[in-house]
């Protein structure tokens, strides 16, 4: 194989790539290229969410309000904020069950989250391994790359056997 | 094909020097830190007052350690989501207060969240000394 025909096959590759993680799970992956800012300012505390699981008025009024941010003042320079806005309203959510703005603008309070998550008992949400809804890593371990499907799932420390049962439901 | 293999290979090269270099960022180390910190204070960091003041909650929910651990030494776990944080003790992360501007933006927004203020320069040459002392 010459250096052209490497470089086609390669091309091809990574076209195929593209078009595979765009299906994947509605479209609510991560996108492939996230700025560094992004891991660094805000997944430094909290899971690194996918910007389609909050439509793009959500993210507009959590970017304008970062000084009072879910209880901390979590404000960012002028130009980190510009950098990061601009990145999460290009791939905020458009499907339809993200097109709603969940009350306070919380992922974890959108319809399409509490029906996927209607057979988890209150109890489990306040296991010390899960702590939160919002730490998704304490059950999908592919969160921070935005992989939530089925396959990537781990049980969370210390549920009870009726639990462990009620989790292959 | 040789030719045109030897400019990519030099690409690769500066490429991944530039990232190393990004990954280290490494303008300052915590022993400037400290004394950046004291030199401020007018005072020598004290490690005793550090450890006291890292595990106190001076009447908030939180304090230092509660989302760092106690002492420091390992990966700590955010109070609120749980989400994993790397030890801040330098002896345990090669990385820990090699950035001037992480170490600025971080004592801002945490000492926000555990004082409800910022914190005064001898209290973080306080810090800088306890988590040196640390090995």
């Amino acid at each position: 194989m010459n250096l052209s025909h490497l470089s086609r096959a390669l091309l091809l590759a990574a076209g195929f790539g593209t078009v595979g993680a765009a299906l994947a799970d509605s479209g609510r992956a991560m996108p492939r290229a996230v700025p560094p800012a992004y891991t660094a300012e805000c997944a430094s505390c909290h899971t690194a969410y996918p910007p389609g699981m909050l439509p793009a008025r959500s993210w507009q009024r959590i970017m304008a309000g970062l000084d009072r941010h879910y209880g901390t003042d979590a404000s960012l320079d002028a130009a980190t904020v510009q950098q990061i806005g601009s990145w999460l309203q290009t791939h905020a959510g458009t499907y339809k069950r993200v097109a709603e703005e969940p009350p306070q603008d919380r992922i974890t309070r959108s319809a399409w989250f509490v029906r996927k998550h209607d057979d988890i008992e209150p109890a489990v949400w306040k296991l010390p391994s899960v702590k939160s809804a919002a730490n998704c890593a304490a059950c999908h371990t592919g969160a921070d790359q935005g992989r939530f499907d089925d396959d990537h799932l781990r049980m969370p420390a210390g549920l009870s056997l009726r639990q462990r049962w009620a989790w292959f439901d | 094909m040789k030719h045109r293999l030897i400019p990519s290979l030099v690409l690769g090269a500066v490429l991944a020097a530039g990232l190393t270099g990004l990954a280290q960022a490494g303008d300052t180390t915590p022993a400037q830190q400290l004394a950046r910190w004291s030199a401020e204070a007018g005072a020598p960091g004290n490690a005793t007052r550090g450890q006291n003041f890292f595990n106190s909650r001076h009447g908030g929910e939180w304090s230092c350690a509660s989302c760092h651990g106690q002492p420091p030494t390992a990966e700590g776990k955010h109070a609120n989501t749980g989400k994993a944080i790397a030890p801040l003790a330098p002896a345990f992360n090669a990385k820990a207060f090699t950035d001037t501007a992480k170490v600025d933006k971080w004592f801002r927004r945490n000492c926000k969240d555990v004082l409800a203020r910022e914190c005064s320069a001898a209290e973080k040459a306080d810090v800088l000394a306890y988590l040196n002392h640390l090995k």
